[in-house]
């Protein structure tokens, strides 16, 4: 099981509280389409991403991007048992979207450095810490179920 | 994956534009990679005081950045240019591969904060090959 400090819990907590999703979740893919383009492979029914003009004001993928970033509201709110919360997810994921767990790094990487631009000075070391172990293990999470 | 001719545009022209403050980049990417990364404090075993920010990470910040500035004026042929600093890293430093990926991660985090309306997507995707080119130089003689 993981373990959490409160201060972890409440820098957690804290980020997604002032959430902007609609700004964070749209770039956060966006950035990850341009900057590894070829996850753009799962987005074929998207309509167009033939340059990073077309991606950034694509409305599919900012309303995708948004619906993933809520995703993660239930880890947020299931810390102790994100394995469990996510299991359903991570068989939708393989069985269904047949998406590498790998992209879900690439596309955490991506969300770190959007939330660092937004929280500029504020995203300090220790509060990029608790972020990136909260993401690692809601990616552990989601490939859990893989086989 | 390599540079081509609008990365290394991408690139410089970014470069310019930060190189400014690279010495406060470097000590603020080394201080998050201890932080978020410990395993990477065993690099480090000589320094007493490893919080970020402190004299010896900030230093270290300075030197590990010149060589990024120098890297930047060698685009065109990384591998050559960086021989020298192949060989230290190779044989005396023998730092493991994997965490030059971890420190451009966190320099790539640190552009984000400081600069986060001239590091766009195209940007990052430009400077995350660059880095990548660099890491890939700096292991070139490993073995």
């Amino acid at each position: 099981m993981v373990e959490w400090t409160e201060q972890e819990r409440s820098i957690i907590n804290g980020i997604f509280a002032n959430l902007d999703y609609e700004d964070v979740g749209a770039k956060a893919l966006c950035r990850c389409l341009i900057v590894y383009p070829w996850t753009q492979r799962y987005f074929g029914a998207f309509g167009n991403l033939y340059n990073a003009e077309a991606i950034k004001t694509n409305p599919n993928i900012a309303a995708h991007g948004v619906k993933i970033l809520h995703g993660l509201d239930r880890a947020v709110k299931n810390m102790d048992n994100i394995k469990a919360t996510y299991a359903e997810l991570s068989v939708l994921h393989s069985e269904k979207l047949h998406v590498d767990p790998d992209n879900f790094k690439l596309l955490s990487d991506c969300l770190t450095i959007v939330i660092a631009a937004r929280l500029g000075s504020s995203f300090t070391p220790e509060t990029q810490a608790a972020w990136q172990k909260f993401l690692a293990v809601v990616v552990s999470a989601l490939g859990r179920q893989y086989h | 994956m390599s540079l081509n001719a609008n990365d290394k545009e991408v690139v410089k022209a970014f470069w310019a534009k930060v190189s400014g403050k690279a010495d406060a980049i470097g000590g603020d990417a080394l201080g998050r990679m201890v932080t978020v990364y410990p395993q990477t404090k065993t690099y480090f075993a000589h320094w007493k005081d490893l919080r970020p920010g402190s004299a010896p990470l900030m230093k270290h910040g300075k030197t590990v950045m010149g060589g990024v500035a120098d890297a930047v004026t060698k685009i065109d042929d990384l591998t050559g240019g960086l021989l020298t600093l192949s060989e230290l890293h190779a044989f005396t430093l023998r730092v493991d591969p994997a965490n030059f990926k971890i420190l451009a991660h966190n320099i790539l985090v640190v552009m984000a904060i400081m600069y986060p309306n001239d590091f766009t997507p195209e940007v990052h995707v430009s400077l995350d090959k660059f880095l990548a080119a660099l890491a890939r130089a700096l292991a070139e003689k490993y073995r």
